[in-house]
């Protein structure tokens, strides 16, 4: 029996995210679609209300945690070596500030 | 030529998977791949909505300019192409989540899923764009 084994894999890690996602996706492109397009001040109201600020956190969190397994995924599969390990850096970097950017502009938003 | 034996432990020079290069295409296999292209290629869309968010979230002039790239010609075919890219891989996650319960693997009902997957992601894109 071991212990140390993580009980959330890649493969189950990604299979919690896209069941998440399927409810959250839809709602997104329904919300980011009725607001784009307009000016800054509707903009900025729209994401000032709870919900298009919660559902567009929410997305942009679990959507990019999605996103981090997959492209590992995709890095096992067709790199190797120490461009593995720098490819897997990579993506984690771009996917932890693209979120944290986002949350960032959405609580600046709302407050 | 390398010798593979037991105690390999050398990962540099392991086969690397899936062989692309070597199996005819098929339905169930293009459908399979364009998963992961649309999949990875949306990170480019995330991107750009979260860079309009944060001009949004700057200064009005700051946010002029990101939505003026954001609804230009460009813009909008970025958009279109991630709408189609989303709805494409919202379904073909949908179908793996089915085949996960190891539902529909044989090759006939492995054939309609992709079928569903492909003309399924267009009429949602041309829905979406009418109704929003």
């Amino acid at each position: 029996m071991s212990s140390s084994k993580p009980i959330f894999g890649h493969h189950s890690e990604m299979k919690i995210t896209s069941i998440l996602l399927f409810f959250l996706v839809p709602a997104f492109i329904f919300m980011f679609g009725s607001i784009v397009g307009e000016d800054y001040a509707a903009v900025v109201k729209y994401f000032s209300r709870p919900w298009p600020a919660i559902i567009t956190s929410l997305t942009i969190v679990i959507g990019l945690q999605h996103f981090q397994s997959g492209a590992q995924v995709l890095i096992e599969d067709y790199i190797r070596g120490s461009a593995h390990k720098l490819a897997i850096i990579f993506v984690k970097s771009v996917s932890y500030f693209l979120m944290v950017v986002g949350l960032y502009a959405i609580a600046r938003m709302a407050f | 030529m390398g010798e593979f034996t037991m105690a390999d432990t050398d990962q540099s020079n392991r086969p690397l998977s899936p062989h692309l290069t070597i199996y005819r295409p098929q339905l169930t296999s293009v459908s399979s791949i364009l998963i992961r292209i649309t999949g990875n290629a949306l990170i480019f869309c995330v991107f750009l909505i979260i860079w309009w968010l944060f001009a949004a979230a700057t200064s009005e002039q700051y946010f002029i300019f990101a939505d003026a790239i954001l609804t230009s010609w460009f813009g909008e075919l970025v958009l279109l192409c991630s709408l189609w890219a989303i709805w494409y891989h919202f379904l073909g996650g949908v179908r793996h989540l089915i085949w996960d319960r190891a539902i529909g693997l044989d090759l006939k009902t492995a054939e309609i899923f992709g079928w569903i997957v492909v003309i399924g992601s267009f009429l949602l894109t041309i829905l979406t764009v009418i109704l929003l």
